[in-house]
């Protein structure tokens, strides 16, 4: 029999709790090397806690479950073992520039610095360095911007500096939260060409958190469909746009108002909303779906569907 | 067409800076709603699009310029005239949390808006129940406070409240952009169905075009204080004239993985430059690929391609070999 190589990433069975609220629960899902896998789900569906949980940079929650990255469970780690990982195996993007760079460093520093705590380089190269990281994320006159404050940079900009931070060290997974959500549409449009490029240069994993399944379409090899904190349904996208198997992931991409048809029929919609939770053991989404019956009071367990799908739902065949 | 209901007539709104830099949030804006219709407004932020909106409601004066309602001026209404242009005039905003009081229940929101519009109070308490029930909201919402229900039905309450003193016109500022996919349908049908039961006049600003479209059948493009372009929806979406909508278009992310990869996109350069150090010329001349020296030194006037599809660029699109 044929051993297939690991997975880059792969998560297995990965819960998060706060004080008494079960924010992630039980997710499993790989990555592969130069993968993008888009983990898509409404707000509070736990898609930014399954990242910040996979940076470990969640105070006062509980974590269980594994999360191999190149053979390494990143849950296991100690905190000094794992501050080794962030920036060098790991790189992140948050949602909102403004707020993740210092407000008061100058941009090029932020760079060097992440450059300083993983390599040892001189003074001079960490410089050339940052330079070279400022003109690869298309900053235009890199040697005077690595001298400007994030206020004096545009908010496109700041996204730029945050992803340089990102792949300064050529980390092997990338996790970006929401990267594009902040920024204007045209915007948008330069900063996922650079995420494009970088994803396809570096042969990275990448784990693409949105809500915006647009922002999917167009850059996601696979999809993960998050609902109050498991995951539903997961596939390559082609197929998960043309056939969903999940009611949910069914309603989500029905209730996107398209540009170009449809314009004067009421949009379909999920009735309810997420706050509706299935009672106790059932599964999450059955309050809200229209098939549901007796048998959705017992949890769907999330199984494979053939052609590298999985699906969680008795109804989905 | 309908007769204009909301007019605006030269309108500019300058906010100072600093000491030195004024900025232009509005720059000589005419526009005019027609009774009964929904407008669309569109453009990326600092357009000018909720400083526009919210100089039609009268929550800004206009720095220059002016604003009629029903063919009058609004400017320096007072005692019974003034109270009936506000409740004429309302706005639904876009976070339905920061737009709600949080110490007060959604119910006492309503009837306060109306007691001071010189309600009584038990009109006051069965309007806010009427208009509940038409925001999708069963009375049992009424006693509840912001923050233990969700955003949906938070932004209902503002809708509720918007329409509770049953105005001819709504400006409604990005109502759907702070909620999740699955609400935004439930509150753009709720809109919508609001508009056409009461043949309301609705202002619907949003930075998102597939939004619009659902919404308004006329739709006006803003960039850096002015209207760039202005057509029905359908004469905008397939044959846009202004090379910024015709960006804009290209640049929203289809659902649609096939059409992804294939489409061609028209990039933008950089970002839109700082309202406070517009450019001469034409003020898109500095994104724009079609730009000539003409672009950067003559602001080009609004033009008529045809009676409802207003443009202003000196080098519109050509869509003689497409169409």
């Amino acid at each position: 029999m044929e051993i297939a190589a690991p997975p880059l990433l792969e998560v297995q069975d990965l819960s998060v709790s706060f004080a008494n609220t079960r924010a992630v629960d039980g997710i499993s899902f790989r990555v592969e090397e130069g993968e993008t896998l888009g983990l898509v789900g409404e707000s509070g569906c736990g898609k930014s806690t399954t990242a910040l949980a996979l940076m470990r940079l969640l105070r006062d929650a509980s974590l269980t479950g594994r999360a191999w990255l190149d053979g390494v469970d990143l849950i296991g780690l100690g905190e000094a073992e794992m501050r080794a990982m962030r920036g060098s195996q790991v790189g992140m993007i948050f949602q909102d520039p403004a707020t993740a760079l210092h407000p008061m460093v100058r941009v090029g520093e932020q760079v060097a610095e992440v450059l300083d705590a993983h390599l040892s380089l001189s003074r001079v190269e960490t410089k050339a360095r940052t330079v070279e990281l400022f003109r690869k994320v298309g900053i235009a006159a890199p040697e005077q911007r690595i001298r400007a404050f994030p206020h004096e940079l545009s908010g496109g900009m700041c996204q730029r500096v945050v992803i340089a931070m990102a792949i300064a060290c050529g980390p092997r997974l990338l996790l970006a939260d929401e990267p594009t959500t902040a920024l204007d549409v045209t915007v948008q449009a330069q900063i996922l060409d650079l995420l494009r490029g970088i994803a396809s240069q570096s042969r990275a994993g990448m784990v693409l958190i949105t809500h915006d399944l647009g922002v999917v379409a167009g850059m996601a090899d696979r999809v993960a469909v998050m609902y109050a904190g498991r995951i539903v349904e997961s596939g390559p996208t082609d197929q998960i746009f043309a056939h969903p198997l999940h009611p949910y992931t069914a309603g989500l991409l029905a209730s996107i108002p398209q540009l170009d048809s449809g314009w004067d029929e009421p949009v379909p919609t999920i009735p309810g909303s997420v706050q509706d939770k299935g009672a106790g053991s059932g599964c999450p989404f059955a309050p809200r779906c229209s098939l549901a019956s007796m048998e959705c009071r017992t949890a769907p367990p999330f199984l494979a569907a053939g052609g590298g799908r999985m699906v969680a739902c008795w109804k989905a065949v | 067409m309908a007769d204009t209901l909301v007019e605006a007539i030269g309108v500019s709104r300058l906010y100072r800076a600093n000491r030195n830099r004024v900025v232009r949030a509005v720059d000589h804006v005419d526009m005019k709603v027609g009774r009964g219709t929904t407008l669309g407004l569109v453009g990326e932020s600092g357009s000018g699009k909720s400083t526009l909106g919210r100089t039609l409601v009268g929550l800004q004066t206009p720095s220059l310029g002016s604003v009629a309602f029903e063919g009058q001026d609004v400017a320096g209404a007072s005692g019974s005239r003034l109270i009936r242009l506000r409740q004429q005039r309302q706005i639904v905003f876009q976070d339905p949390s920061g737009a709600l009081n949080p110490r007060m229940t959604i119910g006492d929101t309503v009837v306060e808006h109306l007691r001071v519009q010189g309600w009584t109070r038990a009109d006051a308490r069965s309007r806010a129940q009427e208009v509940f029930e038409q925001a999708g909201l069963s009375r049992q919402f009424l006693p509840r406070y912001p923050h233990e229900i969700s955003g949906g039905q938070r932004q209902r309450a503002g809708i509720a409240r918007a329409i509770s003193t049953d105005p001819a016109f709504i400006v409604a500022d990005e109502p759907v952009s702070a909620l999740d996919v699955s609400t935004r349908a439930q509150i753009m049908n709720l809109l919508r169905d609001l508009q056409a039961s009461r043949g309301m006049t609705m202002l619907f600003i949003s930075h998102d075009l597939s939004v619009v479209a659902h919404m308004c059948r006329q739709v006006a493009v803003m960039y850096l204080g002015r209207i760039v372009e202005l057509a029905p929806r359908e004469t905008l979406f397939r044959t846009p004239l202004h090379p910024y909508t015709m960006a804009l278009l290209s640049a929203i992310p289809l659902p649609d993985p096939a059409r992804e990869r294939t489409r061609q996109r028209i990039a933008l350069i950089g970002e839109t430059p700082d309202p406070a150090a517009i450019s001469s010329g034409c003020r898109f001349h500095t994104r724009c690929l079609r730009a000539t020296d003409l672009c950067r030194h003559s602001d080009p006037p609004m033009r008529q391609a045809t009676s409802d599809h207003g443009f202003a660029c000196h080098h519109p699109l050509d869509h003689s070999t497409t169409r």
